[in-house]
């Protein structure tokens, strides 16, 4: 009972982080068609930024219970500032090339921007541990968790439902979606593609720079932690299914339970269990559980 | 290539390796773990021609390395022919069954996969502790039959067998890239569904393709597991594929000498700019990728081309 427990709240924990990452991910494949291995340092400077802010907030005594909204904060202005740099800067020049040639290119962006890191903030850690601590752990039957893992849920459940409301229930959501489904024939219907690709850019971001800063409280920010996660983001939207906002929860959610009950049954093969989900799940389906069918060009 | 070619390239390759007992120590062994990554490249390149970039190499490159470190250990042997054999076997029992399930997969799910396969040797090797997990173990210094000659500075032996191998197996590509089976490469990234209509099995041609490169790449791993000394799974690790796929592209994918040029630059690069700043040595990759990929989207090898226009290339 325990195991079963400890197994659900940490695969939930573990999913909801990983939506987390992987959200931004597949959004901009979705409507740009780039698989954005950048994506990774947006992670790595939402947490570098949020790490670093929260440790100057807390060091002027500042109201603690705040710090949760600066978090959100930094990662808006991380996302707008990376994202628009990045792409008005630079990524507009490159539209147009192949996908496979779109990897290297992102590829090339993480290589600068993870030593552009290292000149910001430096070789060493930063811990934000306040508001880790703060809201204190609970216990349930005799396993005790804490309570910033369950806020990290709330807030993956909230971010899920704020992107399928936005694209699916608004207007401008439908107008995504048209993009996403055929880039040209919405161009010609007067959709502004050239701008929706830029707010996608953004908001991706966004969201990658936003679990970056909402996973800093929970661990130690040292240089390389956008490598290690973009490769994780990587399989889970692909088991998902490249571009789909939903096969991406499902992905998260295969992932992290399988990845928890590793574990806690056989702890060495954590790595191995993650790629050989993804594995077996490719295996059987090519494009990923929810990918839309694409027709074969002669 | 006609006689004559092939013997400019034994006299060049003999006077690299009697070169190796008057170049400083530390430049024959930039030498040969270029050449060493040279060869994973190729492998590389080759599937690049029929449009697949694989972006886990690194795979068959630690494979490579471990079958040498395991065998070195488990058979007290310091054969250098025996661990290349056996490293070239491991390589084929491993990508003829990964082989069978990627050669169904093109673009970026290729790339993805391929990918996958070597994070799970990566997460593998990581967790045993038979190989010492994240620290990897020590490798024995080659030997042939007991022989292994020294110069100031250590062994030699690896850089004398990496340029004879590079030679070899420059040759056997690039008369392989000529052939039928090799051209069909480059009509695959044109046009699969035409290949597929003029009677070719496309999946057989890239799961051959698939093989050759994975062989290559175990053989680099295992040259460069004897060369170093030491291996670890960071071979397997993506970031080391990634700088498999930057070789590749700055060398160029029109010439199988394209590669070995492209490692040679690299690794000059790297050491060079890893002593003037380590911190930045990463955005230098990265601005020359980018610069590449938008200058010479075609590699270095072009330049060959627009330097010596008119002349038989």
């Amino acid at each position: 009972m325990n195991l079963a427990l400890a197994v659900l709240v940490d695969g939930v924990v573990y999913s909801s982080w990983l939506f987390l990452i992987a959200a931004g991910l597949t959004l901009i494949y979705g409507v740009m068609k780039i698989l954005n291995m950048a994506h990774g340092s947006f992670y790595a400077i939402g947490a570098y930024s949020g790490a670093s802010l929260i440790g100057v907030y807390f060091a002027g005594g500042n109201p603690p219970w705040a710090s949760y909204f600066l978090l959100v904060g930094v990662s808006i202005v991380a996302g707008i500032v990376v994202g628009l740099l990045i792409e008005r800067g630079f990524l507009r020049f490159m539209y147009g090339r192949d996908e496979v040639v779109m990897i290297l290119v992102t590829y090339g962006i993480l290589l600068i921007l993870e030593d552009t890191i290292k000149l910001l903030w430096g070789v060493d850690p930063y811990f934000a541990y306040q508001p880790y601590t703060l809201l204190g752990r609970t216990k349930i039957l005799h396993l005790s968790f804490a309570n910033y893992d369950f806020l990290l849920i709330a807030a993956t459940a909230v971010i899920g439902f704020t992107l399928w409301f936005a694209l699916n229930k608004t207007r401008n959501g439908k107008i995504l979606q048209s993009v996403i489904h055929d880039r040209e024939i919405a161009g010609t219907l007067g959709v502004n593609v050239t701008r929706i690709f830029t707010v996608t850019f953004v908001i991706g971001a966004f969201l990658g720079a936003l679990a970056g800063a909402l996973t800093a409280p929970g661990i130690s920010v040292v240089p390389g932690i956008g490598i290690e996660v973009i490769i994780l983001a990587f399989a889970v939207v692909v088991i998902g299914g490249l571009g789909s906002v939903g096969g991406a929860f499902v992905g998260a959610l295969i992932v992290g339970i399988s990845r928890a009950l590793s574990v806690h049954l056989y702890p060495d093969g954590e790595l191995f269990v993650i790629y050989g989900v993804m594995g077996l799940v490719l295996a059987f389906r090519p494009q990923g559980l929810f990918a839309i069918a694409g027709a074969r060009k002669i | 290539m006609n006689s004559k070619k092939t013997i400019y390239l034994a006299v060049a390759a003999l006077l690299l390796m009697l070169g190796g007992f008057i170049l400083p120590y530390w430049f024959s062994f930039l030498i040969t773990i270029a050449l060493a990554k040279g060869l994973v490249v190729l492998g590389l390149v080759i599937l690049m021609r029929a449009g697949l970039v694989s972006f886990g190499q690194g795979l068959y490159y630690c494979a490579g390395a471990y079958a040498v470190g395991a065998c070195a250990d488990y058979f007290q042997t310091d054969n250098i022919l025996l661990l290349l054999a056996v490293a070239i076997v491991a390589a084929v029992i491993i990508s003829s069954l990964v082989g069978l399930l990627l050669s169904r997969y093109r673009d970026i799910f290729f790339a993805m996969f391929s990918m996958a396969f070597s994070m799970i040797l990566y997460g593998i090797l990581v967790k045993s502790a038979n190989f010492g997990s994240s620290d990897g173990f020590n490798v024995v210094a080659p030997s042939l039959f007991g022989w292994a000659p020294q110069v100031e500075g250590g062994g030699i032996l690896g850089y004398w067998s990496v340029i004879i191998i590079v030679s070899l197996a420059g040759l056997l590509m690039w008369k392989y890239l000529k052939s039928p089976m090799g051209m069909a490469g480059e009509a695959i990234r044109e046009n699969e569904i035409r290949v597929e209509y003029l009677g070719v099995s496309v999946q057989k041609i890239i799961y051959f393709k698939y093989i050759i490169a994975a062989v290559l790449a175990s053989v680099g791993g295992a040259i460069t597991a004897m060369s170093v000394g030491h291996i670890d799974p960071e071979m397997a690790y993506w970031t080391t594929s990634g700088e498999f796929v930057f070789i590749a592209l700055m060398g160029g994918t029109a010439h199988v000498a394209a590669p070995f040029i492209g490692a040679i630059i690299f690794e000059l690069m790297r050491t060079f700019a890893f002593q003037i700043s380590p911190y930045t040595w990463q955005m230098i990759l990265g601005i020359a990728l980018l610069a590449i990929i938008i200058f010479l989207p075609n590699g270095l090898w072009s330049l060959k081309n627009k330097f010596m226009k008119g002349k038989n290339a």
